[in-house]
């Protein structure tokens, strides 16, 4: 931290320094951070008794004390034991949800992008509609929506198939939101002339000139609608029948109900270990990315 | 919503294109994909809703026009004014008590004056990355009295702590999921938001002598103003769409749960365990209106307030 | 089918001026017992949707008898989930399985609508007398239509942890009266035992009421009735809601975790349901093994036998299937051919008179109830189930608004009685709503 990365602020270093603290140089502060260090807990504590219980077999998980550890340390077997269960199909569902991030986190990223650097860098008709039209739209609930996409997806032989989970999540209102703001101040509009001038067409200035100004923001929109497509489980409980076509989310939620079922096994600790699975490759992006998409929240979040 | 009332718009920087008006239209060119599908997705369903909403379908008698015969139960269902009454609850006490924490994490982040700032940073903002549905699996594990953290805890200090799955307790527990999903997040946004306060207004205030609360008053709180009607915008709408997480719930607290709890959880089960897809879809519809009136209000206000 | 119609042009016209659409073609010419032979010669293709573990090993040996043939087990959710899926999918009139499970108490909603095929003339209509009477009653339809082969059946029995009972010195009831003196001596022997765990179950309700004799449904038609005031239910509900007052059951939720691990630490010691639950304790409560026993249920009435049923399904075949031919070879093959030998072998319990009073299945001992021979009990409660039971033709969606209604009752001071007049008001409500004449008894 501190140091400008590369890719950082287009913003002008006179209105914020990107190095230094945002405030007075103080001592840090024993008690401020104690306090803070509550909220620390609160956070991470669920997580240690997730990473905790993933070490104990479906005999031990309700009978030791949560937070500690059982009489058995089976993290290793309840990995392979998740892997490979009923076929390997925790595999399959990991494979999913990683299709269905690439296409559509990666889609809305890009339809973003386009849209993004369209609201800031063009004045067309109906442009200052757009944006209060999709920000409307994002506030039908999903339930609203979910009956009528339905019907209208199996009409098109859409539904139980990746199209059905992979087109709606194509569509990022906040993604939009957050390329517009990014690209309005990361893309002068004299390099842009200046393209022009030199007879580029619209879309290979898009691709050569501006394209690269925008990776910062690309980052931070790809990373928050990598999540959404990540824990997305309302639209695949609705389009989704066939669990070889299942997330991650809706497989766990099966296993975690698979109880229920006359013969059922419970497998509640694969559920528990699954969970950990699930959200290890997110926490793993979130961590290694985390220099890219900062500056680009920070663009994001100035002040309307 | 007006295309003058654009909530968040980006008005300090519009000025760019102002200034040089191209009055053309390259701009759909780039912007085409995303209205295509955003047409597919939202538009298509969402005037296939207002017209499956004035039709009746039973399981006897078929299909016929009833007008805006839905509309008029709908308003008039107990069971929905119940759910949205129990949202807006949740709204005015989980939201507020969310931003505000995540408004004091900010500001400790941003007051340089913590051990490991970004260790901080970083930890607390993790639980973003936890879907939903695992998030609420995790808790419901914990929440249990017998064989849960919560019943470890009895068992350890011989206390009794409420049961978190008890119809009285329930909504605060979904809070408290929440609110740990998403303290962190708003966190980082309103820090974001804080980093972006032009350093020499600190040094101005310095030489002035102002003290730090005094900063945080004059600078930094109006500093967030935007950040947080955003947040606030968001979170409404998440409220008003409460459904992951009492859906998972409803397995372990059935009774505390019921079918109408939210109001997404009552569409979803008229719809898809009632098979009645049109009644659903006039509830959805009232409940869109009012979602984006009440967005509509936060943001008006969250302006005014500021003036 | 029915009268999608108008919907079905609507989406049609909105699917034109969007892209290319499926077409939903529900039209299938109606198929005979010789379009099923045919169907196994040719071979083809079918998807069954279907929670039944035992059905993926039948759906193997079929694909082996008979080459060419593909059978897709697709387990897309249990129960309730999977009627959603099937609703959908017929309203959508496309993405339909060719063989759908479905529990007898759910038939009726696919019924009504005219969604199921009758399997009669392919074959079925000759299988009169194979089944017991309960199953068999349920999948009857008006003027001798057939619309599933009962797949298994869940007559009630009394599983009971014969270990607490030994231990605490508490005699095993056999009636309901000694059932309720059983529940406060096992809590006052041990307060952290509890006799049952019950949060509010819709099943276990309302084969509680049908054990006591009570008949709060019948449906003529388009004619149904709900009275939740007869003497049954009063019976049911007398004693039931006396283990609830006095704190005797255990308020957890069936089929959760802590449910699972109640069954196997001792804290509960009895459940009274289908034999069905004799497999779910061998998979998910191995703590329990050689504790646990199995017992006619609790008598109303001194030495009286009658008995009930919970659970318990069929398989059938959507109107609109591709493949209805071959899926009616499929639904005989495992519900009234060799498929019943497997599934009986991996622990289901058959609906099929031939087998349940075969002395070999009779004299299985099973090694998880110590050496029990399990099947006479059941076998016995099947033979004496109650007539005259019927389910509503909504019964799944009614039972979704149970824990709303009459869940309150297991967390609040409403009574079990306020709690099944709720329930009666809001199914008469829907009832209503969806276009049927309802009464209910006042």
């Amino acid at each position: 931290m501190g140091t400008p990365t590369p890719l950082r602020s287009p913003r002008p270093r006179s209105r914020s320094a990107p190095g230094p603290q945002g405030s007075f140089g103080r001592r840090p502060s024993v008690a401020l951070t104690l306090v803070t260090g509550l909220a620390l807990l609160y956070s991470v504590v669920p997580l240690i008794w997730l990473l905790i219980n993933a070490t104990k077999g479906q005999e031990s998980l309700l009978d030791s004390f949560g937070l500690w550890f059982g009489s058995d340390f089976a993290l290793l077997d309840n990995i392979a034991a998740t892997l490979t269960y009923d076929d390997g199909v925790f595999v399959r569902w990991l494979i999913n949800t990683v299709l269905y991030v690439v296409l559509g986190a990666g889609g809305a990223t890009l339809l973003a992008m386009l849209g993004g650097y369209a609201l800031a860098k063009f004045d067309f008709p109906g442009r200052r509609a757009v944006f209060a039209v999709v920000l409307g739209a994002a506030a039908v609930p999903g339930t609203a929506l979910a009956v009528p996409t339905f019907l209208m997806f199996s009409q098109m032989g859409l539904t139980n198939t990746p199209w059905a989970v992979i087109v709606p999540s194509l569509i990022s209102p906040f993604g939009l939101y957050l390329m517009w703001v990014f690209a309005a101040q990361a893309v002068p509009t004299e390099l842009m002339e200046a393209a022009r001038i030199d007879g580029s067409g619209e879309i290979r200035t898009f691709f050569t000139v501006v394209l690269p100004l925008l990776a910062p923001g690309t980052a931070t929109v790809l990373l928050f609608t990598m999540v959404a497509t990540w824990n997305n489980y309302f639209l695949p409980l609705i389009m989704i029948r066939d669990p070889d076509w299942f997330p991650l989310t809706l497989g766990l939620d099966a296993w975690n109900d698979q109880a229920a079922t006359i013969g059922g096994e419970p497998v509640f600790h694969l559920v528990i270990t699954g969970s950990l699975l699930t959200i290890v490759p997110l926490i793993a992006a979130f961590l290694m990315l985390q220099r890219y998409w900062r500056s680009g929240l920070t663009a994001g979040s100035l002040k309307g | 919503m007006t295309p003058t009332t654009t909530p968040t718009a980006p008005a300090p920087d519009r000025p760019p294109a102002r200034s040089r008006p191209r009055r053309r239209w390259t701009g759909w060119g780039f912007l085409a994909p995303f209205m295509t599908v955003f047409a597919l997705v939202f538009v298509a369903p969402i005037l296939y809703s207002l017209y499956l909403s004035v039709y009746r379908d039973q399981l006897v008698g078929g299909t016929s026009f009833v007008g805006l015969e839905n509309y008029r139960g709908a308003l008039t269902d107990p069971v929905f004014w119940d759910s949205v009454s129990r949202v807006t609850l949740f709204l005015a006490v989980q939201v507020p008590i969310m931003l505000f924490l995540a408004l004091l994490l900010a500001l400790a982040l941003d007051s340089g004056r913590l051990y490991g700032r970004d260790f901080f940073r970083i930890s607390i903002f993790l639980p973003y990355a936890v879907p939903a549905v695992v998030a609420t699996l995790m808790w419901g594990f914990m929440y249990g009295t017998r064989f849960g953290l919560v019943g470890n805890v009895n068992d350890l200090l011989g206390v009794t702590l409420p049961d978190p799955l008890a119809p009285g307790v329930i909504l605060a527990s979904i809070g408290n999921i929440v609110t740990w999903q998403f303290v962190g997040y708003n966190m980082l946004i309103l820090y974001s938001a804080l980093r972006t306060v032009p350093h020499n207004l600190y040094e101005a205030a310095e030489v002035d002598g102002a003290g730090q609360l005094r900063v945080i008053a004059a600078i930094k709180l109006p500093a967030l103003r935007g950040a947080l009607v955003i947040a606030a915008i968001f979170s409404v709408i998440g409220s008003f769409q409460l459904f992951n997480e009492p859906s998972i719930l409803q397995s372990l607290a059935p009774n505390a749960i019921t079918s109408g709890y939210t109001p997404n959880l009552y569409t979803y089960s008229l719809a898809f365990s009632g098979q009645q897809q049109n009644y659903a879809a006039a509830v959805a519809i009232i409940m869109g209106l009012l979602t984006m009136v009440i967005a509509y209000a936060v943001q008006l206000f969250g302006m005014r307030k500021a003036v | 089918m029915n009268n999608r119609a108008s919907r079905a042009a609507a989406v049609g016209a909105l699917c034109l001026a969007l892209s290319a659409c499926g077409s939903g073609d529900d039209t299938a010419p109606d198929v005979t017992a010789e379009d099923v032979a045919t169907a196994l010669e040719e071979g083809g293709e079918i998807t069954v949707w279907a929670w039944e573990p035992t059905l993926e090993q039948v759906a193997e040996d079929f694909e082996e008898a008979h080459p060419g043939v593909t059978v897709d087990v697709e387990n897309v959710g249990t129960g309730d989930e999977q009627y959603t899926a099937l609703q959908n999918a017929l309203s959508a009139g496309s993405g339909l399985p060719d063989v759908a499970h479905i529990e007898y108490f759910a038939l009726g909603q696919f019924t009504i609508a005219g969604h199921l095929v009758d399997l009669a003339p392919l074959g079925a209509e000759e299988l009169e007398g194979s089944y017991t009477p309960g199953p068999w009653n349920a999948v009857q339809g008006e003027e001798g239509a057939i619309h599933a082969l009962p797949m298994d059946s869940g007559p009630i029995a009394l599983f009971y942890n014969q270990d607490v009972f030994d231990e605490l010195d508490v005699e095993i009831p056999t009636t309901w009266e000694e059932y309720v003196e059983a529940a406060r001596e096992l809590t006052e022997a041990d307060p952290d035992v509890r006799i049952a765990a019950d949060n509010g179950d819709a099943g276990t309700t309302t084969t509680g009421i049908w054990h006591a004799g009570g008949q709060p449904y019948s449906v003529e038609g388009e004619e149904v009735t709900i009275d939740f005031t007869d003497e049954g239910t009063a019976r049911y509900t007398d004693s039931w809601q006396q283990l609830i007052d006095e704190d005797l059951l255990l308020p957890v939720t069936s089929w959760s975790d802590e449910w699972y691990q109640a069954l196997g630490d001792g804290s509960v010691a009895t459940l009274v349901t289908g034999a069905w639950m004799g497999l779910n304790l061998e998979s998910g409560v191995p703590d329990g093994t050689g504790s646990w026993r199995v017992a006619p249920p609790p008598a109303w009435e001194e030495g009286d036998t009658s008995s009930a049923e919970s659970g318990g399904s069929a398989l059938a075949v959507p109107m609109g299937a591709e493949n209805q031919a071959l899926a009616y070879a499929f639904i005989e093959y495992a519900n009234a051919g060799d498929g019943i030998r497997t599934r009986i072998d991996q622990g289901a319990f058959p609906a099929t008179v031939a087998d349940l009073e075969s002395e070999e299945f009779l004299a299985i001992e099973s090694e998880y109830f110590g050496g029990q021979q399990v099947n006479q009990v059941y076998a016995d409660s099947a033979a004496n189930v109650r007539e005259g039971w019927a389910y509503l033709p909504y019964q799944a969606h009614a039972n979704s608004l149970f824990n709303d209604t009459v869940g309150q009752a297991y967390v609040s001071d409403t009574t079990l009685a306020e709690g099944l007049a709720d329930w009666q008001e809001v199914s008469a409500r829907y009832g209503e709503d969806q276009g049927f004449t309802v009464d209910t008894g006042d």
